[in-house]
């Protein structure tokens, strides 16, 4: 802004605060915060409440994970808030385009879930393979490019949801038990099969099935060497070959579909996608294995050149987020949020016990919208919190070899 | 012979300068920052300028071996493949269709009204055209349903939805109408004079068809042609939602690697490929004298 213009500007206000209508001013003026992430996490209903809540208005940019981590390194000032996932990071903090969220502005900072912070559920430390949260969950400063070893005050991303995945299957149409990752190659699901098409979270599912299968032992799914890359998409470029997979799959709405229409029976899948497709009125099981989870966490960014009001609104919203409303309505979707205390406040007693302890449901179970999603007495697929997160092999990754791996996946996908 | 008209307006070159430094700004520099980004050494977050050949010699790594194809020759064979499919699907029909609006209806008016509703398929986003198939062609889509009533197959058919047949179905349904308009506009302009005497020297409606209406249609052709090839080599919305986004093609390619922020070896294959359209489009050039006929 040009020296005059400024000038111009603090007189113009001065003039305004002497008569005295500033704050009315004040109040009228609108924020609107531009918020980067999947389309997953922005829900028409968070941005309503919070909105009504605060005056704040969220305007929602829906792209796919890839395309956050490409917006967050070339063009941070696209947007005021990122929500993105945590194995990014590896690529959006040595760019310098995040600022560490500083937790003393953070009112229930001390109170995100230990998984988080040390890496342990209920006394009990989960896998740590691949890029698990803790490793790059704090920066050494607010304008740091580089982790923290040690916690420190300045957070890299505040979590806001995280789950672990597994194999999402149709019993009706596969009418017998699945208990491994193994069965996602089963050649009796030929071309009845799908996969994961982001490369970086589909090699892992890979990786799930090569160490179910007793093929390999990976010292770190998360972190492979090029040797173990190759392994890995031999394996699957085998089973495509011999037309395992109906489809690759990109983004939620396509597993949904693939699922629903019964075009694929088995796939690795999240969550919600499978809750999705129940609320069609379609029996679909988010599948515990005895392997274990794969499991994945988001949160919530700041960009560097973020400041003022802006920034001001952006911790609000966090803030806000971390309260209990926006926790309790993830929960009922079938995420976790951050910090559970606050969002067992919000939720009743018998949705707490079927989301969270794996209690048996004492009434019909709800989505926020207000669809079916469980009759009284049906648990949760896979128990409560601590069995489903204690049970976590390995987190989504970006590994030191990306860019070969990427190369590879192409081969798989041209294969 | 100086004309007047040449010389009372403004020079020639100062009428062409807003359109050439559009042309400049938004297609020569980025071509020029392409071709020189396509020798930046890889990094995963940060382009840092340098010089190296690396990313084609990894484009082109093991392709000597013939016996098993790298991925650059399995991706644009498949691309060339579904291209010439395209290409010659969409000329039977987009020929016939023009040959039947120029020819056989009457009325401009009808011919109008007849030519809109050839554009009808344009009147959705191209996603939501591609997306309608799936309902159609699924596992228990219409089409199966329908065989497996009359009795045709007792299992339905896999190969309809996320094959090769669906990838070059949505091409031929997306893109025919880019054949069909140029064609139509030869036709439109051949002399009808011209067929009265074909038929006065007693030449067969094949005949005249194959040694009048091909022959000065092949403009709208070829135009036709760079259209339907170009689009259908550079494609990868298309072969990623109806191939069930297991089918390679080098857009898809360079879309997979621009997303893993791999830009230098994004630029490179963008070359390539921008390199094997030009040769294409120069040996359809070939062919026919674009300058003169038009």
């Amino acid at each position: 802004m040009s020296e005059i213009r400024r000038r111009q500007l603090l007189q113009g206000t001065a003039g305004i605060l002497a008569t005295g209508i500033f704050p009315a001013i004040h109040a009228q003026e609108k924020i609107t915060l531009r918020y980067l992430g999947t389309a997953v996490n922005q829900d028409k209903a968070i941005a309503e409440k919070f909105k009504a809540d605060t005056g704040i208005a969220i305007q929602y940019i829906a792209v796919n994970t890839d395309e956050v981590t490409k917006r967050a390194v070339t063009s941070p000032n696209s947007f005021d808030l990122i929500d993105t996932e945590y194995f990014s990071l590896k690529k959006i903090v040595p760019t310098g385009n995040l600022k560490g969220i500083d937790t003393k502005r953070i009112k229930n900072a001390d109170k995100i879930t230990t998984l988080f912070t040390t890496g342990v559920v209920g006394g009990k430390a989960v896998g740590d393979q691949g890029t698990a949260p803790k490793k790059v969950i704090y920066l050494e400063g607010e304008k740091s490019k580089v982790f923290a070893k040690a916690p420190t005050q300045f957070m890299s991303l505040i979590p806001t949801v995280y789950n672990a995945d597994t194999l999402g299957i149709r019993p009706d149409l596969i009418k017998r038990p699945i208990d491994s990752w193994a069965e996602l190659l089963n050649p009796e699901f030929k071309g009845k099969a799908a996969i994961l098409n982001i490369p970086s979270i589909g090699i892992m599912d890979a990786a799930m099935v090569v160490e179910a299968k007793g093929l390999y032992k990976y010292p770190d799914k998360g972190n492979m060497t090029r040797k173990e890359i190759d392994l890995t998409i031999k394996t699957l470029i085998e089973a495509k070959k011999a037309g395992q997979f109906r489809s690759l799959w990109k983004d939620f709405n396509e597993s949904v579909n693939l699922m629903a229409s019964g075009e694929v029976v088995i796939q690795s899948m999240w969550s919600p996608a499978v809750t999705a497709v129940r609320t069609k009125g379609i029996d679909c099981v988010f599948q515990p294995l005895k392997e274990g989870y794969r499991a994945w966490a988001a949160g919530f960014g700041v960009p560097a050149t973020s400041s003022g009001k802006k920034l001001d609104a952006t911790y609000e919203f966090i803030n806000w987020f971390l309260d209990g409303w926006a926790g309790a309505y993830l929960n009922r979707q079938g995420y976790y949020s951050a910090v559970l205390e606050t969002a067992k406040a919000k939720m009743e007693a018998y949705e707490w016990a079927y989301w969270m302890e794996g209690k048996a449901a004492e009434k019909d179970i709800k989505s926020p919208n207000g669809d079916l999603l469980a009759k009284a007495g049906s648990k949760r697929d896979g128990g409560s919190y601590e069995q489903r997160m204690g049970g976590i092999a390995c987190w989504n990754a970006l590994m030191d070899e990306n860019t070969y791996m990427v190369q590879k996946w192409n081969e798989f996908v041209a294969a | 012979m100086k004309s007047t008209a040449l010389t009372a307006g403004p020079p020639a070159w100062l009428q062409a300068l807003p359109f050439g430094a559009v042309f400049l700004f938004f297609f020569v520099a980025p071509l020029l920052l392409i071709g020189a980004v396509s020798f930046w050494p890889t990094s995963d977050y940060e382009l840092i300028p340098g010089f190296t050949g690396q990313n084609y010699v990894s484009i082109f790594e093991g392709c000597s071996n013939l016996a098993e194809p790298c991925v650059t020759l399995k991706t644009y064979w498949s691309t060339l493949r579904f291209s010439l499919l395209t290409w010659a699907a969409a000329l039977l029909i987009g020929f016939t269709i023009a040959y039947f609006l120029a020819f056989h209806v009457r009325s401009p008016g009808m011919q109008t009204l007849l030519f809109v509703i050839c554009t009808i398929p344009f009147w959705t986003s191209n996603v939501i055209r591609m997306i309608s198939w799936v309902p159609l062609l699924g596992r228990n889509g219409l089409v199966n349903q329908g065989l497996m009533g009359l009795g045709v197959v007792d299992k339905p058919v896999d190969w309809l939805l996320f094959s090769e047949f669906s990838v070059v179905l949505a091409f031929v349904h997306l893109y025919t109408m880019f054949m069909l308009v140029p064609i139509f506009n030869s036709m439109m302009r051949i002399d009808r004079s011209l067929l009265e005497a074909a038929d006065d020297c007693g030449a067969s409606g094949w005949q005249t068809l194959w040694n009048v209406i091909v022959p000065l249609s092949r403009t709208g052709i070829l135009i036709g042609s760079i259209f339907v090839i170009t689009i259908v080599m550079g494609d990868f919305v298309t072969v990623g939602v109806m191939g069930g986004q297991q089918i390679a093609s080098v857009g898809k390619v360079i879309q997979v690697q621009t997303s893993y922020l791999q830009f230098p070896l994004a630029a490179a294959n963008a070359v390539v490929l921008l390199a094997v359209v030009l040769m294409i489009i120069v040996a359809l050039t070939r062919l026919v004298n674009l300058r003169k006929e038009l």
